[in-house]
């Protein structure tokens, strides 16, 4: 079990290099290797957290260790989709490695899980789990692309075009990306506090505890729901859109993180270790 | 052994007036193509004339005197003293002209290094010495490994990757912003050389709807025209900032034409869809201040030039990865004409003990008159075989080491012992 997991951060790894070798040398057949390297290790994840969801019978999210992984399965999913169907190949500069350390990190981790009472492993538990994940999935992604977008932009602003400007995409490109993804991030967010609520209510009896993981939730759904508004109706788009993007992925990682180390609540269980 | 030889002169070693001078026109080219035919001390050659560089190309197994009758041909049939051209004339022999016509082939001597133009230059140049037939097994050969060393250069560096023209740099800028420039409405305010050449690059990258804007409003017309585009009154420039994504701007106004604060209004009507400003005028017509915008991008002269040198060291840099290419072809060509004179001298050495054997039967066979006829025919069968025998090793030996392009002591040495060169 843990040696698969090894493998699949020794693949991401490669995967990184050969992106970071793309990055450097731009022969398309170092983003491919980079991408089918990433896939692999995709696949070899997937096999981890299949077998420790039939080990356990449930879905693996019982520690700091379990819930990063599969943060990082979610994004890993989420990018090789967004490649394939966007085709913004440097993105790889950000996923790959950002994979490889988040897992390297959790691999250190304590795996042993904690137990966890009033838990029942019901529909609207898997949905709301997988919803989130994914959700959070692409917004880290949409902050990558954000990022990506700022470099890009600064160097066409300032006309100093150097490294970096010969080798990223356009800037519309990136921002449809990140427009992509902010629009698939929301919608599983949505989806995944519906279930959540409805979970809440059928275990606990109540839709809302003002539990600290769900106000932040909200928050975060929130600053993604504005920006989509003042895109749709005011045309925020480009720089405004990209540094959006960034702010939005740091509320969801306090939401990820923050709230579960600095405030009290019944998700903290979930990232103890 | 035909060597090759190449004189010339170029854009480092010329000026204008005297390349200008020397350049040959395409009847001149056949006309001195035979002329150099008829020589006897040529016996393949080329000429390549474009406005950076006149080159001829032989093939020789007297290069002095090949040199001279190229010299003295310039001279004659351009009314020109060698003296005037020597100066700037170089000749390079072998190996050294091999290099020379990779290099240019590949646009590693071109004055704007990786232009594409001087390939097909030269291409042109083969065919008519084609025509004339005035290449033979070595400049074909030369000919078309430079065209390959051209094309592997091209693919294998960006040598040729990055804009080098105010009108290219602008439409590659473009691209960055737009990702495609497919329909995008272009407005050209004013005219000009390198405006329209930019609008035409933008043509051929399937822009959409041109609208032209210019303080005449009648050539205004006419310039639109010429690009199936609409004129558009001088007054209208800012009511059209709400329709079009790229600006190119090239009036003589000694102000503003366009304004930050009248842009700044018009993004909001835009709902912040990209604007590309490029202001090839100078004085500048459109406000700088307009690059601080979120989603409009300003680019004066000056920035688009400051990009053009940018990208040319960007092709110096990889030009020194091309230099490499050539010089391993370079390598590959000699190999290949080293074994070209392997082959002679082991038909010379054949010959040579065929002729003496066939000699020596005759005058064996008129003192034995008694043979029979089947007697006589294996003795010469016996003779032949023996050559046969005799020349196996050596023949082995000199084509293995001309696999490994270190024969020439070897074939020297051959010739000298068996006196082939006698």
């Amino acid at each position: 079990m843990e040696i698969i997991i090894l493998i699949t951060i020794i693949f991401y790894l490669l995967s990184t290099a050969g992106y970071f070798a793309y990055l450097f040398r731009q022969k398309n057949y170092l983003q491919q290797t980079g991408y089918y390297l990433l896939a692999a290790g995709f696949l070899l994840h997937t096999i981890a957290l299949a077998y420790a969801f039939i080990h356990s019978g449930n879905i693996p999210v019982k520690n700091l260790f379990e819930t990063l992984s599969l943060a990082c399965w979610s994004i890993a999913g989420v990018f090789l989709i967004l490649q394939y169907k966007f085709k913004l190949k440097i993105l790889g500069i950000y996923a790959a490695p950002l994979l490889t350390l988040v897992m390297a990190l959790a691999y250190r981790l304590p795996k042993e899980p904690v137990q966890v009472e009033n838990i029942y492993n019901n529909l609207w538990f898997v949905v709301h789990i997988i919803a989130v994940f994914v959700g959070e999935a692409s917004f880290a992604l949409a902050c990558g692309v954000g990022l990506l977008y700022l470099v890009q932009e600064h160097a066409i602003k300032t006309k100093h075009h150097g490294f970096f400007f010969r080798r990223l995409p356009s800037l519309e490109l990136l921002d449809a990306t990140g427009y992509g993804c902010i629009i698939a991030g929301f919608t599983m967010l949505s989806l995944g506090l519906v279930s959540g609520f409805v979970y809440a209510k059928l275990v606990w009896g109540k839709f809302l505890s003002w539990d600290p993981k769900e106000v932040w939730a909200g928050i975060t759904w929130l600053l993604y729901a504005a920006l989509l508004h003042q895109r749709l109706i005011a045309g925020w788009r480009g720089r405004r859109a990209a540094v959006m993007a960034i702010i939005g992925f740091a509320a969801v990682l306090f939401t990820f993180f923050g709230v579960n180390f600095l405030l009290k609540g019944h998700h903290g269980e979930f990232t103890r270790w | 052994m035909d060597e090759i030889v190449l004189l010339g002169i170029n854009h480092k070693t010329a000026p204008i007036e005297l390349r200008e001078c020397l350049a040959f026109s395409h009847e001149e080219t056949l006309t001195a193509l035979e002329t150099f035919k008829a020589s006897a001390a040529i016996s393949e050659v080329m000429v390549i004339s474009t406005c950076n560089r006149v080159e001829i190309l032989l093939a020789t197994d007297n290069k002095t005197k090949a040199a001279e009758t190229a010299k003295t041909y310039l001279s004659a049939s351009k009314k020109l003293p060698v003296a005037k051209f020597e100066q700037a004339l170089y000749t390079h022999c072998g190996d050294e002209a091999v290099r020379h016509i990779f290099r240019v082939a590949a646009s590693l001597d071109s004055m704007m290094v990786g232009e594409p133009q001087i390939l097909g230059q030269i291409k042109e140049a083969y065919n008519t010495a084609g025509l004339k037939k005035s290449s033979g097994v070595l400049l074909n050969r030369l000919l078309h490994r430079a065209f390959f060393v051209a094309k592997r250069v091209r693919s294998e560096t960006g040598i040729g990757d990055h804009a080098v023209s105010i009108s290219y740099a602008a439409i590659e800028l473009g691209k960055k912003i737009f990702g495609s420039l497919e329909g995008k409405k272009v407005l050209l305010v004013g005219a000009g050389e390198m405006a329209e050449l930019a609008v035409e690059h933008l043509l051929r990258n399937k822009s959409g709807d041109i609208l032209v804007a210019n303080r005449t409003f009648e050539r205004g017309v006419k310039l639109a025209q010429k690009f199936k585009g609409q004129a558009v009154r001088f007054e209208e420039i800012i009511d059209c900032l709400q329709l079009v994504d790229i600006i190119i701007s090239s009036t003589g106004s000694p102000d503003y034409i366009i304004t930050r604060d009248q842009v700044k209004g018009i993004m909001r009507i835009r709902r912040n869809r990209p604007l590309f400003f490029i202001d090839i005028a100078v004085p500048r017509d459109i406000d700088p201040a307009i690059n601080r915008l979120t989603n409009s991008y300003v680019y004066d002269i000056d920035d688009l030039q400051g990009i053009i040198e940018e990208n040319i060291e960007e092709r110096n840099r990889e030009a020194i990865k091309g230099e490499r290419i050539v010089d391993e072809a370079v390598i590959h060509f000699r190999q290949w004409y080293e074994n070209l004179s392997v082959v002679p001298t082991i038909v010379a050495l054949r010959e040579k003990m065929d002729s003496i054997a066939k000699a020596e039967i005759k005058k064996t066979l008129q003192s034995l008159s008694h043979l029979s006829d089947q007697d006589r025919r294996a003795i010469t069968r016996m003779a032949s075989a023996m050559i046969n025998k005799i020349l196996h090793d050596p023949t082995r030996l000199l084509k293995s080491y001309e696999a490994h392009g270190k024969n020439s002591d070897h074939l020297n040495i051959t010739r000298k012992l068996f006196g082939l060169d006698d």
